[in-house]
């Protein structure tokens, strides 16, 4: 389809290379030159609003976030399996409606999956009681 | 002599970028460490796809990979008790030393090497022609379409599974962890 | 190569000029909004106020806290800068010159580049919260991390109802399929996918806002609550680089909202797509930032006017909000666009 495949992306890496270049010209060389250095242990102390810190700022967190994050790749391959297809959509919905409801069960399957984690309470950041209660049960 | 073309160029570059990241996560201790290295191996890795000819794959792979896949070690990794406060370190209990050290390294270089003699023997590496490779996700779409419309909608079960048996499992691990 | 390197350094200084501009006009703007004077003191109606900043910046000690993660603390900003400035090599900033298109790079999955490559500073921001050893730093830096991959899903999903419509082209292409006009009820339009995709838009636009971390979803900094978050430890040009990523990060969404929904550099009587001509290419890169820029000040304005958002509230809105709705939308294009295409040849 295109000869200029290569050439293309060489362009985003000489724009990488370029945008990288200003990046440690500036904070590795300008501005270290520039700036003065006299460290101070109380100066390097850890911002607590004026207090000395507590306990580690290294916590543990909470398992929401995971939920998210496993919720978010199955979505994310999902985008990913949609985007080849989204590009050929007009093309192959000119030979029949085949695209068009392969996909939709493709859509409809992963939607049944996004109704069963928000059926559950997995979306919801603030857990209910009933669902704190019915965290236990499967 | 072979002649030093940008395509090597980029080959060696990015299999560096690959490469020496991964080791790198093999021999830090802090977790956190680790995935900013897993960072630059997974986009070596995608580097290698562009060169391949495979960019649609490359990108998937930086936006699976990098974007979703490491998140959620980041998290993972936030999620897990620490022992003694701001120590993110692995154990070093679990190292091998002596004769352990010995075992477990012929034991991994056996198993490296036929797994490597395996994929040497039997599998039919397609050669790609010389020139300009074409743009992919269209190519993808028609196959995933067409040819490849079954395992296509698999995937989709195989994704609906993955993510209710994950949502199972978090739900029921503060019961079993506390 | 040669022109790579003169477009690449073309964008490259455009961006990063841009960027005090922005906080000129943000100050500005909120002093306005607010009924205050904003910056007035340095230069005539303030307007060196952001030099003053730079240079301030460029010259101001570098702190790294105690017990912080030294190396990841230095690497960090560097990877909150450079991804948002990288996406913006697949957009097109202007028409064309002569033969050479005015796109860093024109390739066909630029969208899926600049969604992808644009979502890598997330680790700039977890990482830098993490190294920090600064409870404020860390929760700024996880809340953000989990905001951005939630809105993610959204905006990936409003990006390909956009394909849908456009097919599978490159940048350019999505431009040059904008510039005609329809009608819509007897009022001619111009072909915008704005008009054509409005759910789309509504999505893309909510989702970048979230995806930026910009008021309303700007709960990773949250000054009221986390102090400044993932860069409260940060000072000098460190800080400097987390500062510029994020306003790069607006003017390449800006800058996507315009080529994918608002007919890129193309506006009807002043550009030409089919001429060459320097005079063209000008113009065509002055209507494309005119658009950006009026992007950029609707972000200003909506930081000003909303208040802030609850974290439930906001995964609220990501996931049974914005999800669902682009997932309708794609189904909806899909029977809309469908049949359509089926009739034609």
């Amino acid at each position: 389809m295109s000869p200029t495949f290569y050439s293309e992306y060489a362009n985003v890496l000489i724009f990488f290379l370029v945008g990288a270049a200003f990046v440690v010209l500036n904070v590795a060389v300008v501005s270290r030159l520039l700036r003065p250095h006299t460290a101070e242990a109380n100066k390097d102390s850890t911002y607590e609003c004026g207090e000395p810190t507590v306990g580690s700022a290294w916590v543990r967190f909470d398992i929401r976030f995971y939920t998210v994050a496993l919720v978010f790749i199955v979505f994310d391959v999902e985008v990913a399996f949609l985007y080849p297809w989204a590009v050929v959509f007009q093309r192959l919905s000119g030979a029949g409606p085949f695209a068009l409801l392969e996909m939709l069960i493709f859509v409809a399957i992963l939607a049944v999956g996004l109704v069963y984690v928000w059926a559950k309470g997995d979306l919801d950041w603030v857990k209910s009681m009933d669902a704190q209660a019915d965290r236990a049960r499967p | 002599m072979r002649t030093l073309d940008y395509g090597t160029l980029a080959f060696w570059a990015f299999a560096a970028t690959a490469v020496v990241p991964a080791f790198l996560v093999l021999v830090t201790r802090d977790v956190v460490r680790m995935a900013f290295w897993l960072l630059f191996s997974f986009a070596g890795f995608a580097g290698l796809y562009f060169l391949l000819g495979a960019d649609f794959l490359a990108l998937t792979q930086v936006m699976v990979y990098i974007g979703g896949i490491l998140i959620l070690i980041l998290f993972g990794v936030m999620l897990t008790r620490r022992r003694d406060g701001g120590d993110s370190g692995i154990a070093r209990d679990g190292a091998p030393r002596g004769s352990g050290l010995v075992v477990q390294g012929v034991t991994a270089a056996g198993l490296l090497g036929l797994l490597a003699a395996a994929v040497h023997t039997r599998t039919p590496w397609a050669v790609r022609e010389a020139g300009e490779p074409a743009y992919t996700a269209a190519g993808l779409g028609d196959l995933l379409l067409t040819d490849f419309i079954l395992p296509f909608e698999v995937a989709s079960v195989v994704l609906l599974v993955a993510l209710v048996g994950a949502a199972y499992i978090v739900r029921r691990e503060p019961e079993e962890g506390e | 190569m040669g022109a790579t390197l003169a477009k690449s350094l073309f964008v490259l200084l455009a961006l990063l000029h841009l960027v005090p501009v922005l906080v000129y006009l943000e100050r500005k703007l909120s002093a306005w909004i607010q009924d205050r004077r904003g910056p007035n003191r340095v230069g005539p109606w303030g307007v060196l106020q952001p030099v003053a900043d730079a240079v301030k910046l460029l010259f101001k000690e570098e702190v790294i806290p105690a017990g912080a993660d030294r190396g990841l603390y230095r690497w960090a900003p560097a990877l909150a800068f450079v991804p948002p400035m990288l996406a913006f090599a697949a957009i097109p900033f202007g028409n064309r010159i002569g033969t050479e298109s005015l796109v860093v790079s024109d390739i066909p999955v630029g969208v899926l580049f600049v969604l992808t490559i644009g979502s890598l500073s997330v680790y700039g921001i977890a990482f830098g919260g993490w190294a920090s050893n600064n409870k404020w730093a860390l929760l700024g830096g996880v809340r953000s991390s989990a905001q951005m991959v939630s809105y993610e899903v959204a905006l990936g999903l409003a990006l390909v109802s956009v394909l849908m419509v456009s097919g599978n082209v490159g940048m350019q292409e999505i431009v040059r399929r904008q510039t005609g006009s329809f009608s819509l009820a007897g009022v001619p339009l111009p072909a915008w996918n704005v008009f054509q995709q409005p759910v789309a838009f509504v999505v893309f636009m909510a989702a970048a806002f979230a995806e930026n971390n910009r008021l309303p979803f700007d709960l990773p900094e949250c000054e009221t609550e986390l102090v400044a978050g993932y860069h409260t430890e940060y000072s000098s040009m460190r800080f400097a680089l987390f500062f510029m990523g994020e306003y790069v990060a607006m003017i390449t969404m800006s800058g996507l909202a315009v080529t994918l929904f608002l007919g890129g550099w193309h506006l009807d009587p002043f550009t030409d797509p089919d001429s060459g001509t320097w005079a063209q290419g000008a113009i065509s890169v002055l209507v494309f930032g005119a658009k950006t820029l009026a992007v950029l000040l609707v972000y200003i304005w909506v930081r000003w006017t909303l208040p802030r958002f609850r974290y439930d509230q906001l995964m609220g809105l990501g996931w049974k909000g914005l999800v669902p709705l682009a997932l309708a939308n794609v189904a909806a294009t899909a029977l809309i666009w469908g049949p359509e295409a089926g009739t034609m040849p």
